[in-house]
């Protein structure tokens, strides 16, 4: 195969490359006063990226020898992916200019483009170097994000957790990789998958180790229980717009790389890696809940939230067929707006010197203050708890749906049961919302974009979401099939 | 007529976007337009309803969901089940006219939105449509007990929200199973789907779990006296009068028809527990001090005689069941409201507070006896009819669980009556008590429907029965195959009695 078409396939990640550079050398020689056309810029680069998903870079399959894999299910994640970082960019600059007095510093887009090609490159890895470099890519860009607010304490205790939280888990999967290699010869998944096929005696037993290492590392990239410590503590201290950044694009990224990892590298091993998917998801599930209910700082709610929700999307996994993944996907699609919704409405909690304001005590009776806004927050926390008719709904039917179809009913039954515990936590919201006596309110909402996007946001959960799952099933379903 | 269940959902809703626009007493006129155009189509309906035609009427299908599809239509069942809700509706919307003071709009939505709910409940001819209905009502029901109920509301929201959604989630499951297994979402066709019998005890209890929640029996009723207890009265009235009906409902349209072996074999733990509900329950309400809570456990055991009904398998017994789901619909509903009528004058539902209200409110003294009476299963009342046809039904099953259930009536008549001479006659003693008016205007509007309503069908019940005999044909077609064998044992009739008869005719032939 010629170089251009290889290229041609890669398409969205050099653009995402080519843009972050450019702009970041704009920015080195612009400084601060550039931060927002920057920032318009990158979004502009991401939904080029978005468009040059179109043609060879979705539909494409093998680039580069086997070391990467350009087709739908990638493209599905990225244009998630894609959407979530935009998301992430947009809202920045008010927040920073609101909070630290000054202008937002260019970086931060740049930072998000890099992390954002990084994301591209794991969820179309087709090889495990493909998939390290990929997931260091972003990680690193990650790390820097999360202690952007330098003077802020949290800020950079967040940043040091995290690099160090990760760095240890990037050694596990490392060493998980070099497990695989080791025993199977080969880093290319296709191939490792031969290797599990046909491993007998201690090779196997050898394959299994390296299977349960690269778990564990995937695990920490996704915050799965028991490898989640690091999230409520990073998702507390990063800046809002950057948490809400983790929460919804590496969520994806790294959910949709364990995906692949797990069918099209470890496929034949189904049997082994299931048991590992199914503590992982009903742990996270409960302790993610369990762990909800006493939270204060409603950053560290959302953050066992997405713990919680990981635990749901990966029953997905657990089924392991086409269903359970476009399960997934379906279940990533929705919880990503349900998510940056959420963290869209924190954004506007904020007091009236424009500090953010981060308990759960301070919504009380924002009913009657904003009313809208209430009700948008009350929309994503049901929706979060899975009650029809919001949407959210529809992502635990789907992958509880798939996990019934592959004969788990037990673990559907058990982890839908154990959802309810998690709308224990997702009421008190509301209940803070609706039924208590107002608090001091919040300054003024100065942004129509992000009252727009809170709306779209809603409107996308709320019950008329349903007349998207025609489209959706079907996405998901063609992209899911592309991995079996 | 197709396409009148559609508007009957969209009224209610567009009512409610609108009523979240404008101030209190726009929202309440348009709540309560809404409402009445909504009863007004329940009464199209009902005329338009052919009884003895096709077993689904006003079908309507959009498979605008992909996994599963828009499908209303409505059997006999639901019929009636809908009038109940459209009846119930504009009461509960004049009893909260004056009621309710704060955040007006918002309360008139959460009832709107409820309507859509319990209306499209009855109407789904899809599992899953079902299921997001049925499931979608504790969001408004939540919202009701939780902003405008009393002072340990956020309590009772709680346990009403999370009791009811774990009950449910296992039957999301099943559901899951089944749409799997038999390949398809309709209700219908479901309903004709043989499951072999050892998986349909597991589905069995999966929909028990949820049904037994939402009824609710005995000893998961627990939610239920702090639910009602906390809501407003016109929250009181829709949970008691449709929401309850809805795990009946189920048990209907689901548990019986589609595991028919399952209904049969587990029937010893329905009528146990229903047994146990009825006893315990009628003597927990034969205590309470709080006029509203005697109620809700009266609401207990009057369900157990409607899951009693059920599980007979035989006509009457059905036919009771879904009498008694009716009547006591319109009965327990109207005692709310009359509760709701005291505790607006000296807000308290402490029944030793009142005493000798025959004196100064005599016409409500009448019309509270009436609803009394009617709860204790009085000839001529609605309840009568019900719990006359379900006991004799199970009286075919089982004779021990007909004789425990029928000391319910006994015991029903004794906390009822109790209440009544306690609140009604007596001494009018309370300085705060003498000073309260009797009925208004708006209150006799609100109460006299029901009583005529109640009096109506223990009078000429056919007019009720009639829409769904052929759908409890259809129903007991369907259960033949598992119909449990009774205890009563009977035996052929004796055929003297022909024989005398023609002797006493030969007699007058030759006189």
């Amino acid at each position: 195969m010629d170089y251009a078409a290889n290229l041609a396939m890669v398409l969205p990640e050099i653009v995402l490359s080519l843009g972050g550079l450019v702009l970041l050398m704009v920015s080195a020689w612009g400084g601060r006063s550039v931060s927002r056309g920057v920032s318009w810029v990158s979004v502009a680069v991401l939904m080029g990226a978005g468009i040059a998903l179109i043609g060879p870079a979705s539909a494409g399959g093998i680039a580069f020898d086997g070391l990467y894999n350009a087709d739908l299910f990638a493209a599905f994640a990225k244009v998630l992916i894609f959407f979530a970082a935009a998301v992430s960019i947009v809202i920045a600059p008010r927040f920073f200019a609101r909070t630290s007095g000054e202008d937002l510093r260019p970086e931060y887009p740049v930072l998000v483009l890099f992390s954002t090609a990084g994301m591209g490159m794991m969820v179309s890895a087709n090889d495990l170097l493909t998939l390290y470099v990929g997931l260091e890519l972003q990680s690193l860009s990650a790390y820097v994000l999360a202690s952007f607010m330098r003077r802020d304490v949290r800020s950079a205790e967040a940043g040091l957790k995290y690099f160090i939280l990760g760095s240890l888990a990037s050694g596990i999967l490392l060493y998980g990789i070099s497990l695989v290699y080791g025993f199977s010869g080969t880093t290319i998944f296709g191939d490792i998958a031969t290797a599990y096929a046909g491993a007998e005696g201690s090779t196997k037993i050898g394959l299994l180790f390296g299977l349960v290492f690269v778990f564990a590392g995937l695990a920490f990239k996704m915050s799965a229980v028991p490898f989640h410590m690091w999230t409520p503590d990073v998702y507390e201290g990063a800046p809002t717009p950057v948490t809400a950044f983790f929460a919804s694009a590496p969520k994806v990224a790294a959910l949709a790389l364990s995906v692949r990892v797990a069918i099209e590298a470890m496929g034949p091993a189904t049997g082994d890696w299931r048991q590992i998917v199914i503590f992982a998801a009903l742990a996270s599930i409960v302790l993610g809940a369990v762990a909800a209910i006493n939270q204060q700082n409603i950053k560290r709610l959302l953050a066992y939230s997405s713990i919680n929700n990981v635990g749901f999307a990966l029953i997905g996994l657990a089924a392991g067929t086409a269903e359970g993944v476009a399960g997934v996907l379906t279940y990533m699609t929705i919880y990503i707006v349900m998510t940056l919704g959420s963290f869209l409405v924190v954004l506007q909690m904020r007091d009236e010197h424009g500090q953010p304001v981060e308990t759960i005590a301070s919504l009380s009776g924002l009913s009657r203050r904003r009313p809208a806004l209430a009700a948008a927050l009350a929309i994503f926390m049901f929706s979060l708890a899975g009650i029809p008719p919001l949407f959210g709904f529809w992502a635990k039917f789907a992958v509880f749906e798939a996990a019934v179809k592959a004969d788990l009913v037990a673990l559907a039954a058990i982890g839908i049961a154990a959802s309810t515990i998690g709308a224990y936590y997702y009421l008190k919201i509301v209940k803070t919302m609706y039924f208590d006596a107002p608090a001091p309110a919040y300054g003024k909402s100065d942004s129509a974009l992000e009252g727009g996007l809170i709306a779209a946001a809603a409107l996308f959960v709320s019950p008329l979401g349903y007349l998207l799952i025609p489209v959706l099933g079907a996405w998901s379903l063609a992209a899911a099939r592309t991995l079996f | 007529m197709s396409g009148i269940l559609s508007i009957m959902l969209i009224v209610p809703l567009a009512a409610a976007l609108a009523c979240l626009f404008v101030n209190a007493n726009q929202a309440r006129w348009i709540a309560l337009g809404a409402t009445l155009i909504d009863l007004a189509l329940g009464g199209v309906l009902w005329a338009n309803f052919e009884i003895g035609g096709p077993q689904w009427q006003f079908v309507e299908y959009t498979p605008v969901f992909g996994r599963f599809a828009w499908a209303l239509g409505i059997d006999g069942f639901a019929l009636l089940l809908i009038l109940l809700s459209v009846f119930l509706m504009p009461i509960c919307i004049g009893a909260s006219w004056e009621a309710i003071t704060e955040r007006v709009p918002e309360y008139m939505a959460a009832f709107l939105i409820t309507e859509v709910l319990m209306i499209g409940t009855f109407a789904a001819q899809d599992i899953f449509l079902f299921y997001m209905f049925f499931e979608a009502g504790l969001i408004p029901m939540f919202l009701i007990i939780g902003i405008w109920g009393g002072a340990n509301r956020i309590y009772a929201s709680y346990k009403f929200f999370l009791y009811t959604l774990l009950g449910s989630l296992l039957m999301l499951i099943a559901m899951m199973y089944m749409s799997i297994t038999a390949g398809t979402t309709s209700i219908p066709e479901l309903m004709a789907y043989d499951f072999p019998p050892q998986v349909q005890t597991w589905l069995w209890l999966a929909f028990f779990a949820s049904f037994a929640v939402k009824m609710p029996m005995w000893p998961v009723h627990t939610w239920l006296p702090d639910a009602h207890v906390q809501a407003p009265t016109a929250g009181s009235v829709i949970l008691a009068g449709v929401l309850l009906k809805l795990g009946g409902y189920g048990f209907l349209r689901f548990s019986l028809p589609m595991f028919p072996e399952a209904s049969a074999q587990l029937i010893w733990l329905v009528f146990g527990l229903s047994c146990i509900a009825v006893v315990v329950t009628s003597l927990i309400a034969l205590v309470q001090s709080d006029m509203k809570k005697l109620i809700a456990y009266s609401s207990v055991a009057h369900m157990a005689i409607v899951t009693i009904g059920l599980f007979t398998f035989n006509r009457q017994g059905i036919e009771g069941a879904m009498m008694v789901m009716l009547g006591h619909g319109l009965v327990s509903g109207a005692l709310f409201l009359c509760v709701g009528v005291i505790y607006d004058r000296l807000h308290t539902r402490e029944i030793s507070r009142y005493g000798g209200l025959a004196v100064n409110m005599p016409k409500y003294a009448v019309l509270f006896l009436l609803f009394t009476m009617a709860s204790v299963g009085l000839p001529g009342t609605s309840n009568f009819v019900g719990e006359f046809l379900a006991l004799m039904g199970a009286y075919q099953v089982s004779t021990w669980a007909t004789l425990i259930a029928t000391t319910g009536i006994i015991l029903g008549a004794a906390y009822m009556l109790y209440l009544y001479r306690r609140v009604v006659f007596g001494d009018l003693v309370k300085d705060d008590v003498k000073a309260m008016p009797d009925l208004s205007k708006r209150e006799m509007a609100l109460l006299a429907p029901l009583a005529a309503v109640t009096l109506w069908m223990g009078v000429y019940p056919e007019s009720f029965l009639a829409p769904m005999r052929n759908d409890v044909a259809t129903l007991l077609a369907r259960l033949e195959r598992a119909k449990p064998a009774g205890d009563s044992l009977l035996t052929p009739g004796n055929p003297v009695a022909p024989a005398a008869h023609a002797q006493t005719a030969d007699h007058g032939a030759a006189h």
